[in-house]
């Protein structure tokens, strides 16, 4: 190929020009281009991981950051209350759960049996007292000056105005409807199958009912085939046992086992009975049904009243009121009445039809507001969703941070300006170093134990305060921050050094005025991440008891408190549905504590950042 | 025996260096075949070896500016240093009197034809071609010791210049007898007796060689030490 | 004397000569290895020396080791004698701290400290407590940067950081910090080896000046610059001192074979 007069220039040059260089050219960047795209992906995935952390955990917590307030006329009087504000003593000592209870049971005064007062005063959280209290504490004015007071409305009122109970549709009347009262009872008549639609609905709760009855009778096939082969085998082993005691005992167990599958046949039978009797029920379209609480509830709203269906057929329907008519009436016209249906049944959720009325009607009748959730930055821990609060975890991590910050920052970025600086490289140093990297890999539940054994048992400091909690924090935050500071001290530039020992500074001098402060965008990086480390971690904690549930806000150092993340890790486990809202709420405090610190970071990084 | 032993790192200045040296050897051959031809032309009355002599001089001037430029070059260029700077300056100042030297053959060249073939005698030109071999062995010597930068050759130069000196007076003692005894020869002999003048001071200059050789290989002035005690000239 | 020479040395009046500093059998070891080889050498007062020799020979061991600057180095060990007028600076009761306010350095590449342009001036004479009001110390500091020739380009910016200026004016930065302690002996290692041509003249024109009131001791690579800017030149080689002398002698005719070789560029 190469023109031998030509010679060297020709051959150099067809070395980068030639086909195979072509092609040796467009491999490297077809693998440069995989390199590029597999990058991308990767990222991709990450941040689609993310997003969907994101997602689930705002969407769970963002309806735990506003709550519903009722504001009855609460007769908070001096007459009520024994002083009109005069005397602290009395007024914190006074009766406000019975205020609570005459406001809610004059709004409704039809409501007379003990179970179903009890179930009213349910509406409200069992904490108002408490709520109703605190507000005339603060500002005893009110009790002159009539202003409205509110207090929080229950967890499980609450979830149902945010439609997290149940949903359901409400439909006008199609047709004119007959109202008969019988005594307590109310029937309901129409010319036109206006229940049509909700009979089909039970009816098809009935084909749930029967489709679970059919698994437990499969499910039982598997015990019948057992013990069918049991009896057998027993059968053809008895006569050919010679011992007498075994054939005995044999025989006892053959009888048993024969009473057994007698039981499981009745069982079996009474089953398929029973699936077969509802089949027949659903399959009977205009046989009416009694509304049990296994089926979807239907409402009826009429004459300012609210009656609660209990049996229905296409065209008629008898009803139990749950909130009185406002007169008595013969006849609805078409139009004038609503049929709401519930979806969820009442079996399955922990709010009754009759408290979703009352809820309804304080909302019809404007007590009702829905505003930031206060309670739950103002307030510590509680057994009640609605009264419990983020704060006294808030506050207890903030403090316990304050502690390991001020023990492990300035020890941390001493011990590494004295290994990186000043100690002398021998095996000694070596060692230390060696034991500092490792220190850092140590799971953080053993430095738990370590201030378990030490500070709480051998020192017998207070425990869940803190103090020792920071303490602890620090010992396991130190190794992260020492590594970063002798790597930010190490990339500092030996001229710089040299420059400042070259006009007479001292070791100390040139260290302090002039490698520290290059050096400090690198060392706060490392203590902010060790700080978010520490923010969440909960194993150590847990060890030296900073579980307690700690309803006070804590003020100073030795106060018990919680942490951040021992209290999401406490409400977790709590069965409230409420509580899993406020689970994912404290999550998103706690990310927003880590992208407040590591603003903060950025922020300070900036300050110092100086081009060398 | 070459100076150096090893050679400069940039070899095209080591080949510069050599280049000198070589356009100084080369100047001294053809101011030595200027002042033989001269002088030949001189004893015998040649007016063709004369007028060819007179003619060869532009080469000598031309040879001269050549080591000029290249010596300022070399300056500007390289930055030379001690032996190298002053071996450069050297060949600077022995170009300088080289061309002096040629300057003086293409004078005695062009004398040749003042001079009246027929009356003047032999013993007259005895003298002069005695005072040219003299001066001739001075510049050879001088030539010598720069190129082989040998200090006790340029010493030996500077002691040789007095002889050239009292051979100079001797012959004008001798032509001012000839004028004195025959008047007819004094336009000759005036000739002569400038032609001589131009001789001694062609080895004045080959003594100045013979200095600047002696300051290139010591970096001392030749003089000066003479002055001071420090080199005895017998 | 005669003429001649009196007018090749136009600027020592007197023509006395007092020794500023001086090594006697000076040896450096790195570790094992052998730097320094019994260095004999004085460093006379208001002139500038220049160390000149190949890479690797010694030089800039010697300079720091006239400031102390070794002991930075933990394998690096000094035996020998080095006075500085008359007083040993490796003697117990000398503090190297005050020694490297008496005897300042200037280094190869330009390396202002990451502040102010007056900052980097008044360190010095703020951590060896020369000035007891600030009046005095921006007098200082003034007079400093005017001696190192910046004065004018930067006497509207003072607060600027230092390390936004280019690389002449930097290294003229470091010289004037240097002088800001009032040293007595200002050592140089290869100022200008980073320099454009033009930064290099201002920064020799500067050296020139600044021999009046200080003893300068520079090592350089360049022959061309230390036959400029010294009146005494040493040669090193190998870890020895080979020769020492004034400037044009060992320029125009050094005595040892190894000197000439290396200032004609016949050995590396």
């Amino acid at each position: 190929m190469t023109d031998m007069a030509n010679g060297n220039l020709q051959q150099k040059s067809s070395v980068h020009t030639s086909d195979e260089a072509r092609e040796r050219l467009a491999k490297r960047y077809r693998a440069e281009g995989n390199f590029k795209w597999i990058g991308r992906a990767a990222i991709g995935v990450s941040v689609a991981f993310l997003l969907l952390l994101l997602s689930s955990v705002v969407s769970q917590g963002l309806p735990a950051f506003t709550f519903n307030f009722v504001s009855l006329p609460f007769e908070v009087t001096a007459e009520k209350l024994g002083t009109d504000g005069a005397d602290q003593d009395v007024l914190k000592r006074a009766d406000y759960d019975s205020v609570i209870r005459d406001a809610i049971r004059a709004e409704f005064p039809d409501v007379t049996s003990r179970n179903g007062k009890r179930a009213l005063g349910g509406i409200l959280s069992s904490g108002s007292s408490v709520y109703l209290r605190q507000q005339v504490l603060d500002d005893p004015s009110v009790i002159t000056s009539g202003k409205k007071l509110e207090v929080p409305i229950s967890d499980f009122a609450d979830l149902y105005l945010k439609g997290q109970i149940t949903s359901g549709e409400t439909v006008d009347g199609a047709a004119n409807l007959r109202v008969e009262r019988q005594d307590k009872e109310y029937r309901l008549i129409a010319d036109e199958p206006v229940f049509a639609n909700a009979l089909s609905k039970a009816k098809e709760r009935l084909s749930v009912r029967v489709a679970a009855l059919r698994k437990e009778q499969a499910g039982t096939l598997r015990s019948k085939a057992k013990l069918e082969g049991d009896i057998v085998a027993l059968q053809e082993r008895i006569p050919s046992e010679t011992d007498s005691v075994v054939k005995e005992r044999l025989e006892t167990t053959l009888a048993k086992t024969e009473k057994d599958l007698a039981l499981l046949l009745k069982r079996i039978e009474a089953l398929v009975e029973k699936a077969n009797a509802l089949d027949g029920r659903i399959a009977n379209k205009g046989l009416g049904e009694t509304l049990t609480e296994e089926m979807p509830s239907s409402l009826l709203y009429i004459g300012g009243g609210v009656l609660k269906l209990t049996a229905i057929t296409t065209n008629t329907a008898t009803a139990t009121p749950y909130f009185a008519l406002a007169e008595e009436m013969s006849e609805a016209a078409k139009g004038t009445w609503q049929l709401r249906t519930l979806d969820v049944v009442e079996a399955n959720r922990k709010f009754s039809d009759q408290e979703i009325v009352w809820t309804d009607k304080l909302v019809e009748r404007d007590y009702v507001r829905s505003g930031i959730n206060t309670i739950f930055f103002t307030r510590g821990a509680s057994r009640e969703p609605e009264m419990a609060g983020v704060l006294g975890a808030a506050i207890g991590s903030a403090l316990t941070l304050i502690v390991t910050l001020v023990l492990a920052f300035p020890l941390g970025v001493a011990a590494a300006i004295y290994l990186e600086e000043f100690a002398p490289k021998n095996r000694w140093t070596t060692i230390i170093e060696v034991n500092i990297n490792n220190l850092a890999a140590v799971p953080s539940i053993v430095f738990g134990l370590l201030g378990l054994a030490v500070f709480l048992n051998y020192f017998h400091l207070d425990r869940s305060a803190p103090y020792v909690g920071g303490m602890v924090l620090a010992l396991m935050t130190l190794p992260t921050i020492i590594i970063a500071s002798r790597a930010a001290l190490r990339a500092v530039p030996p001229s710089i050094r040299e420059a400042a020992l070259g006009i007479g500074a001292s070791r100390l001098q040139t260290v302090t005025h002039h490698v520290l402060p290059l050096a400090m965008p690198g060392i706060l990086t490392g203590t902010i991440i060790g700080m978010a480390q520490a923010l969440g971690e909960t194993a150590p904690l847990l060890m030296i008891g900073m579980v307690a549930f700690v309803v006070d806000v804590p003020t100073t150092f030795s106060d018990p408190s919680t942490v951040l993340p021992v209290q999401i890790f406490m409400w977790a486990d709590f069965p409230e549905p409420a509580f899993q809202q406020r689970t994912s709420a404290a999550i998103m405090v706690l990310l927003a504590f880590l992208i407040a610190m590591n603003a903060i970071a950025v922020v300070l990084r900036k300050r110092f950042e100086r081009r060398w | 025996m070459a100076n150096a032993s090893n050679e400069h790192i940039v070899s095209s200045y080591e080949d510069e260096l050599t280049q000198l040296t070589r356009a100084i050897s080369e100047m001294g051959g053809m101011v030595e075949v200027a002042i033989t031809n001269a002088t030949q032309a001189l004893i015998r009355v040649d007016h063709d070896l004369a007028n060819q002599t007179a003619k060869a001089d532009k080469a000598v001037d031309d040879m001269q500016r050549y080591i000029d430029e290249k010596a300022v070059s070399m300056i500007a260029r390289r930055q030379p240093m001690a032996g190298d700077l002053r071996h450069i300056v050297s060949a600077i100042h022995v170009a300088n009197d080289l061309e002096r030297i040629g300057d003086i053959a293409k004078n005695l060249s062009r004398r040749v034809k003042h001079i009246d073939s027929q009356r003047v005698s032999k013993q007259l030109y005895n003298g002069i071609r005695h005072m040219s071999d003299l001066a001739l062995a001075q510049i050879k010597r001088s030539l010598d010791s720069f190129t082989l930068r040998d200090a006790n050759i340029a010493l030996d130069v500077c002691r040789r210049d007095d002889e050239v000196d009292a051979l100079y007076i001797s012959l004008f003692r001798e032509f001012l007898t000839y004028m004195m005894e025959d008047p007819r020869n004094i336009t000759d002999c005036t000739h002569l007796l400038f032609c001589a003048k131009n001789l001694e001071r062609a080895g004045d200059h080959a003594t100045n060689i013979a200095e600047a050789a002696y300051y290139l290989k010591t970096g001392e002035n030749l003089y000066y030490d003479i002055e001071s005690g420090k080199v005895q000239l017998n | 004397m005669s003429v001649a020479t009196e007018i090749l040395q136009p600027n020592v009046k007197t023509g006395k000569e007092t020794i500023k500093m001086s090594g006697q059998k000076v040896c450096v070891h790195y570790g094992e290895k052998q730097a320094l080889f019994d260095v004999d050498l004085n460093i006379v007062a208001n002139q500038v020396i220049s160390l000149i020799g190949p890479s690797g020979c010694g030089k800039s061991t010697f300079l720091r080791c006239l400031n102390r600057m070794n002991d930075t180095i933990d394998i690096c060990n000094v035996s020998g004698q080095i006075n500085l007028e008359g007083q040993d600076i490796y003697d117990k009761s000398i503090d190297v701290v005050e020694l490297r306010a008496r005897v300042g350095m200037v280094f190869q590449k330009p390396n202002p400290f990451p502040k102010s342009i007056y900052e980097n001036v008044a360190y010095g004479p703020r951590i060896h407590g020369m000035t007891r009001s600030k009046d005095e110390l921006d007098e200082l500091v003034t007079s400093s940067l005017r001696r190192a020739g910046l004065w004018e380009e930067v006497k509207d910016r003072l607060d600027q950081p230092g390390t936004g200026l280019s690389g002449g004016q930097q290294q003229r930065l470091c010289i004037a910090r240097a002088i800001a302690t009032k040293p007595e002996v200002l050592l140089m290692d290869e100022p200008c080896s980073a320099l454009d041509p033009i930064a290099t003249a201002i920064i020799e024109e500067l050296i020139d000046e600044l021999r009046e009131n200080f003893t300068i001791v520079i090592v350089t690579h360049s022959m061309q610059q230390a036959a400029r800017v010294s009146q005494k030149t040493a040669f090193f080689h190998l870890g020895k001192l080979i020769e020492e002398g004034p400037t044009e002698q060992i320029f125009t005719n050094p005595h040892h074979k190894k000197t000439q070789d290396y200032i004609t560029g016949r050995i590396g």
